[in-house]
Order: C-alpha cells, then sequence, then structure tokens
C-alpha cells in the first residue's frame, strides 16, 4: 500500500462501521427469539377465571388462537388491554388469557392466606379488571405460582403467544401488542396459518 | 409563554450558529478579515441565546408548567426543588439541550480565550465548533423539541424516575457531557490545524489545555457516574461494561491517548498525522456514544425512550461529520512533515507505545460493544457480550500500559540508553516488587494476579513520588503541568491498588434475616436491630436499622432503605454504606421474604480499597486541573514560539 492510500484506511474503517449501524437501527435489541418458536406448545391443565372447568392446550386442536400472558398488576396491560379488545371484536381469533402470578410475591399479607382463598381473590381481582375494561378473552386462566409461565419462557408481562392447529407456537412477541404490530406481523401469519 | 420565548431563543440560536458555521470558515477562504472578525461575537451571542432558551426551560421546569410535554414526563409537583432543576436534564429533549448549551458554552471560552491565537485560526476552530452546534440544534428542533405543549394538561406530572433522583446524578450528565463536549474543541483545532495546512508544535500548544481540561471533565464524570452506580443500584458493583458505559470510556481512552500524543508533537513536532487521528477519533467516539445512548440500537440500562428517526438523524449527522473530517485527513495528511528522528528507544517510542497500547484497548472495548449489534447485523443470531469478554482483554492491555509508563517518564527525548533507564529504576523496581508481595501476603492470600496489580500500582505510584521529591530538592519554579502529570500518575496508580485490592478481597454475603439475627464477616458482624417505615417527600420507604460490631466492639448504625415512589411502581435500593480508609460496609436491603416470622433478604459486602478508587479518580481530576492551568499556556504564542 502506498504512503498515501494508509490515510484512507480510518476512512473506510469508518464507513464499514456506518453501515453495521445503519442495518442495526432497522433491528431492535429488544426483540428475542424463543427457543420455543416451531416447538410444540407445553402442555398444561389449568382452572378458568369462570371458575366451572379446566383448560388445556389440547382443548384447541385444530384451531389457530392467540396465547395472551397478563395480570391486574401489569401496567403496559392496561395500555395492550383495549387494542385487543377491538381486535377479538373485529377478527374471529380466540385469544385465550394466561393470568401470570396475579397475586405477587411482595403482596405479603396476602401470601399468608390459604390456596383456595388466594385463588379465590385473584379470580375477584381479574374479574373485576375484566368487567371495567372489557373481556377480550374467550376464556381465561390462572397460573397462580407461575409454573405454566416459566415452561412458556415468560420474559415479561404482557406477552403474546400465536399457536397452530398442530398446537405449534408459531411467533412470540414480548410487550404488549400494539394496532402496528397487529397490521404487519400478526394478521399476514394468522391468515397464513389459517391457510394451511 | 416562558416556553415559547426559550423555543425561539433556540431558533435564533441555530441561525446564528450557521452564521457562525458559514461566514468565518468562507473568510479564511477568500482572505476576509471582517468575516473572520464575525466569529467572536456570532460564538458568545450564540452561547447567550441557548443559556437564555436553557433558563427558559428550567424556569418552566420549576414552575412546574405541566403543559409543556416534556415537563410532563420528567418532573412532579411534590419533586424535591433541586431535582426540579435537574430534571432539565433528566430525559433526551432536555438532555441534548444541556449538550448544546455545553458546547456553545465551550466555543464561548474559545472565544475569551484565544486572544494569543491569529484571527484565522480563531475563525476556523469556531467555524467548526458552529458547523456541529448547528447540527445539535437542528436535531433538537427537528425530532427532540422540549418546548412542545400538550393538550389536555395533566394535573401533574409523571416525575423523574427515581433512579435519577440523586445528587450524583444530578452532577454526572452535565460533567460527562462537559467531557464528550469538550473533546469537539479539541477536534475543531485539529480540523482547523488541517484546513489551514499548519499542523505544527503551535497548534499542539493551542489544543493541549483544552484537550486536558475536557480530559478532566470526561475522568470526573466517569468516575461520578461508576460512583453512583455503586451506592444507588444496590449490586455492590461499580462498573458493568453495558453499552453506554462503555460509550463514556472509548473516549476517554483515546482522549488519554490524545493529550499524551500532543505533548510529543508539540516538544518533537512528532506524531502530527497521529495526533490529529487521535483528536478526530476522540470526538467521534463522543458522537458514536451519542447515537448508541440515544437511538436504542444496543440494550442499555440508560434506556432513553428511542426513536428511529433520531437515530437516522444522529447517523447522518455522524457520517457527514466524521466521514468529511476523515476524508480532510486522507487528503491533507500526505502533506504532513515528519518531525525530528527519534531512536527505537527513547522518550517518543515509548509514548508511541503508549498510544497504540490505549488505541487498542479502545479498539477492544468497541469491538465488544458493538458486536451485538454486527452479528445481529449479518443475521447469525442475537447474543450480548458480558464483562469476562472485556476484563479478559481489557486487564492484560493495561498490565504493559502501567509497566511502560515508568520508564516512560525517565528516558529521554530523541534518543535514550536502556542502561541508563535500568540503573535510574532498579531500586524502585525491586522496592515496588518486595512490597506488592508483602502486602499481598499480609492481606493473604497470595495469587499471582494481586500481587502484579499491586505491584504495577506500586511501580506507578512510587515512581510519581520520587519524581516530585527529587524536583522539589532543585532549585527553580515547578510548573502546573509537572504536578499535573504526576498527580495524575499517582492517582492512577491509586485507582490500580483500588482495583485489584476490591477484586481480589471483597466479601459478599446474601441472606435473608430476621430482626436481631446477625451476619458476620469477620471480624465484623451485621445485626438487624429493626425496621421502620419512614416517609420522605415523594416516596415511602421501609428502612433497617443494622448495628455493625467490629471483634464485639459497636462502630456504627447503618440504615438501608427500600424506597416505593408514588409515581412508579418500581422499588428503589437505598444501599448504606460506611466507608473507612481502607474498606466500605456495604448493606443492601432486599425484598421481604413471605413466612411465618417477619423476614427479609440482604446484601451485604465488604469492600476493601473502594474509597481508594474515588480517591484515585479524584487524584487523576485534580492532575488533569493543574496540568490545564499552568501558566506556560496562558503566554502569548508570540513569545514562546521557537
Amino acid at each position: 500500500m502506498t504512503l498515501k492510500n494508509k490515510f484512507l484506511i480510518p476512512l473506510i474503517l469508518f464507513f464499514v462501521l456506518v453501515g453495521f449501524l445503519a442495518v442495526g437501527l432497522k433491528r431492535d435489541p429488544h426483540e428475542i427469539p424463543s427457543p420455543l418458536i416451531n416447538k410444540a406448545a407445553p402442555a398444561f391443565e389449568l382452572p378458568t377465571l369462570s371458575g366451572d372447568q379446566i383448560f388445556s392446550p389440547a382443548d384447541y386442536k385444530g384451531k389457530v388462537w392467540l396465547l395472551n400472558v397478563w395480570a391486574t398488576w401489569c401496567v403496559s396491560c392496561r395500555e395492550e388491554h383495549p387494542v385487543l379488545v377491538a381486535f377479538t371484536q373485529q377478527y374471529h381469533i380466540p385469544v385465550v388469557g394466561l393470568s401470570y402470578k396475579e397475586i405477587q410475591p411482595q403482596e405479603t399479607q396476602l401470601n399468608q392466606l390459604p390456596t383456595d382463598k388466594k385463588l379465590q381473590l385473584a379470580r375477584q381481582r381479574s374479574q373485576l379488571f375484566l368487567n371495567r375494561l372489557g373481556n377480550p378473552y374467550v376464556l381465561s386462566v390462572l397460573d397462580m405460582d407461575g409454573r405454566v409461565g416459566i415452561q412458556y419462557g415468560v420474559y415479561g408481562v404482557p406477552e403474546t403467544y400465536v399457536i397452530d392447529q398442530q398446537g405449534i407456537i408459531r411467533y412470540k412477541h414480548v410487550g404488549p401488542v400494539t394496532p402496528d404490530l397487529i397490521d404487519k406481523k400478526l394478521l399476514p401469519l394468522l391468515r397464513q396459518l389459517e391457510k394451511t | 409563554m416562558t416556553p415559547e420565548l426559550g423555543h425561539f431563543s433556540l431558533i435564533l440560536a441555530s441561525v446564528v450558529g450557521l452564521i457562525l458555521a458559514v461566514f468565518p470558515l468562507w473568510g479564511t477562504i477568500n482572505h476576509n478579515v471582517a468575516w473572520q472578525s464575525l466569529a467572536r461575537p456570532a460564538a458568545v451571542m450564540q452561547f447567550i441565546l441557548v443559556a437564555f432558551s436553557f433558563a427558559c426551560l428550567a424556569a418552566s421546569f420549576l414552575n412546574n408548567d405541566f403543559s409543556v410535554a416534556y415537563i410532563a414526563q420528567h418532573s412532579n409537583s411534590l419533586l424535591p426543588r433541586p431535582y426540579q432543576f435537574a430534571a432539565v436534564w433528566g430525559g433526551h429533549e432536555g438532555s441534548l439541550l444541556l449538550w448544546i448549551l455545553l458546547l456553545s458554552g465551550w466555543a464561548c471560552a474559545v472565544a475569551f480565550f484565544s486572544r494569543s491565537l491569529p484571527l484565522d485560526m480563531v475563525a476556523r476552530v469556531l467555524g467548526v465548533l458552529g458547523c456541529i452546534a448547528v447540527g445539535f440544534m437542528l436535531f433538537i428542533l427537528t425530532t427532540s423539541n422540549p418546548f412542545n405543549r400538550i393538550f389536555p394538561t395533566p394535573a401533574d406530572g409523571r416525575d423523574l424516575n427515581p433512579l435519577l433522583q440523586d445528587p450524583g446524578l444530578v452532577i454526572h450528565p452535565p460533567m460527562l457531557y462537559m467531557g464528550y463536549v469538550g473533546m469537539s474543541v479539541a477536534f475543531a483545532f485539529a480540523i482547523a490545524a488541517l484546513l489551514s495546512g499548519r499542523l505544527d508544535a503551535a497548534w499542539a500548544r493551542w489544543s493541549r489545555p483544552w484537550t486536558v481540561i475536557a480530559w478532566t471533565f470526561l475522568t470526573f464524570g466517569i468516575g461520578l457516574g461508576s460512583w453512583w452506580a455503586y451506592y444507588e443500584l444496590g449490586w455492590g458493583g461499580w462498573w458493568f461494561w453495558d453499552p453506554v458505559e462503555n460509550a463514556s470510556l472509548l473516549p476517554w481512552l483515546v482522549g488519554t491517548a490524545l493529550i499524551h500524543s500532543l505533548m510529543v508533537t508539540e516538544k518533537r513536532g512528532s506524531f502530527k498525522a497521529w495526533t490529529v487521528l487521535l483528536a478526530i477519533a476522540a470526538f467521534s467516539l463522543s458522537l458514536l456514544g451519542t447515537f448508541l445512548v440515544r437511538s436504542g440500537v444496543l440494550t442499555s440500562v440508560h434506556a432513553f425512550a428511542s426513536d428511529p428517526s433520531r437515530g437516522i438523524f444522529i447517523l447522518i449527522f455522524l457520517a457527514v461529520v466524521v466521514g468529511g473530517s476523515l476524508t480532510l485527513f486522507s487528503w491533507r495528511a500526505p502533506q504532513v512533515t515528519l518531525g525530528g528522528q527519534m531512536g527505537v528507544v527513547s522518550r517518543e517510542s515509548f509514548m508511541l507505545a503508549n498510544s497504540v497500547l490505549l488505541v487498542v484497548a479502545t479498539g477492544a472495548v468497541l469491538l465488544g460493544t458493538l458486536y451485538p449489534l454486527i452479528i445481529d447485523a449479518l443475521n447469525l443470531g442475537k447474543l450480548s457480550v458480558g464483562p469476562p469478554y472485556f476484563n479478559l482483554v481489557f486487564a492484560p492491555l493495561m498490565v504493559p500500559l502501567l509497566f511502560i509508563l515508568v520508564p516512560g517518564t525517565v528516558a529521554q527525548w530523541r534518543e535514550a540508553q536502556l542502561k541508563t533507564i535500568f540503573n535510574k529504576l532498579r531500586y524502585l523496581a525491586v522496592a515496588a516488587l518486595v512490597s506488592a508481595n508483602a502486602l499481598t501476603i499480609y492481606l493473604g492470600p497470595w495469587t499471582w494476579t494481586t500481587a502484579l496489580g499491586f505491584f504495577l500500582g506500586l511501580w506507578v505510584g512510587l515512581s510519581s513520588l520520587q519524581h516530585m521529591v527529587e524536583r522539589v530538592r532543585k532549585p527553580g519554579r515547578i510548573g502546573g503541568s509537572f504536578w499535573g502529570m504526576h498527580m495524575a500518575h499517582f492517582g492512577l496508580a491509586v485507582l490500580v491498588m483500588g482495583i485489584t485490592g476490591v477484586k481480589s478481597y471483597e466479601v459478599e454475603r446474601d441472606v435473608r434475616i430476621g430482626i436481631e439475627d446477625v451476619v458476620t464477616i469477620a471480624p465484623y458482624t451485621f445485626k438487624l436491630m429493626g425496621m421502620q417505615d419512614v416517609m420522605g417527600p415523594n416516596y415511602k420507604a421501609q428502612e433497617a436499622e443494622v448495628h455493625i460490631q467490629k471483634n464485639g466492639v459497636y462502630i456504627k448504625t447503618l440504615r438501608p432503605q427500600k424506597r416505593r415512589y408514588f409515581s412508579s411502581a418500581m422499588p428503589m435500593t437505598e444501599a448504606a454504606i460506611d466507608t473507612g480508609f481502607m474498606r466500605d460496609l456495604y448493606v443492601s436491603l432486599g425484598d421481604p421474604i413471605p413466612g411465618e416470622r417477619p423476614e427479609w433478604s440482604m446484601r451485604v459486602y465488604y469492600k476493601p480499597f473502594v474509597p481508594w478508587m474515588w480517591a484515585g479518580i479524584l487524584m487523576m481530576v485534580a492532575g488533569g486541573l493543574l496540568a490545564a492551568l499552568d501558566r506556560r499556556y496562558r503566554k502569548s504564542t508570540h513569545d514562546t514560539q521557537k
């Protein structure tokens, strides 16, 4: 390399860097790939909110459905809620709620209650929330101790999973569902899945 | 009305900035002295307008004007007054306004303290600073206006992030920005020199005090950030290799190389092109840091609400400023004459090694910081780079750097003899080696890493002391830069001792604790005496009372808190620390644990040598100030020019 060219090295390196930064700008570093994508949705049996039945993902074999992780204490869920309500009114895709750790570990006094009382309290709180803000769910199940959440790798509430006819998780979204996400990601995916 | 005045004033400032960016630089091309003389008044005017704009925003904050969207998001009527003021830079928009305030402040300072500089040089330097200021002001006005109103007006604001409600964080951003922005002055001098084609010793002399001052602020800012993380986050850590921390470390590393390289350029006329490149790099890395923080391309604890349009603006700005200056560099640098001859062993060669090591360290940190982004951009997956990588690459680079620092300060310019250096340093080496091993064995257990760390600290520290003692014995006035250099080196030594000590001997206990329970880290015992609720102005806290005993004798009561701010659900940990000469005792309160008996999780740390780290950083800052205020720089260039 000639003497003159060597002074161009910093410039070239810099533009390579800018190239990477420009691509990086379009990516979302918060988007975390889930190892469960394209794997069977973990099975569970949990009591529903209304209290008269037990739900298991196997019940929805043959349908494309959404599993939405939520809780009344979750601030972002309040933001997401009207979006979900509008979504279910417009499209006939079943959305199953998974109420995640409704009674939080730091609610010390409540945690000292017996299990059935806690379950009752969680039901009351959740039902009140849904009565007030609208209910987007065909049904919602209660994951009191968060074990199902662990199986699904729940990272932060709210989270939404798309599960297909064979019970396989096709998509996972961490954070509130937005109208933008519904239009650009969820609807195309749901349409494609329903065709198959 | 006040916010509108502020907004208007900022628009005027950007117009003045445009004048500053265009006319003085143009004047140097067509040799129009009148246009060149516009530089100083325009820089002063720009500063006054930006300062007025900033004052308007601050006044609106203090008046609780929640009709301004930015204030509604970052303040609250219950927020204590000093934090209402500090909340001005508590978010993206306001911190950019602070940035531009400091930038125009630096330009104004250059206008005032440049009487000894030739007019065309002043015109170029201020013109370059004007270009940068215009870019940032347009950024604020187009994408991040802090003066936007909202309707309907909320009854109260959402409050300042509780993490930021802390004295350390009130001054951390201004100090860090002073450093970041200060690097723009060194950059402006470098660009001015490239434009004029006069890359000489005089140029290096002019930029030296500005660079040293910027470096000093940067050092202080990074130190404050680290100190804040240490006592506020409650993890007992003080450096996390977080992308944003790295973003502040990168310009610091290059800035350190720059102040040393500038010295060689001034004294010996060597390394000119390299010095200019370092000056460009230091400011470019400051800009890159801004980009990383504001664009949201990397995940970090310093989460500013990120917005892709902002990211694009900064990226284009970065490409224009840095790309433009590197193009100028590649065009002008080949014409730069080489400096004086230098021997294979000489002070110059040690300085060069210093520069190269610092630049390699910068590259390693930069690579680690951007690696997740690069891998993602190449569709190779998602990953994160953690402290093990950084510790693994950074420490081995610092070892030779610290080692050659000492021979570098005794070697002669131009040509030095290894034998002479060896003769001068042999007693020092033996003393450092023996005392480092003695200290390691005394504190026990001996490991080679600890001994090496202490050796390097003692090696640098004792050498600085020796220099100072020898110099005081000789007659003659001693310049500020002499004291500054050895003070800063001594501070670095103390910092190295501190880091080695805390890394080698810290003890952590993560326990569940009930009232009257005891945790022991010999010879200290920590006893939880009680728990009570405390009310703050805008939070409620649970406060533990922990009695510390040393060998069974009571020494101190610590009161760590767990705070819940009314405005946010997130609980905050307020660690309590007892600082001694040799160690910190650190207690951080966790969550209550459900059970029959009231119990809490608690972390107790014994952190030896931590105060040394802060002391070391303060000494480096003091050294920087002493060096920058050296009388030599204030003399007119005409009587010192050879």
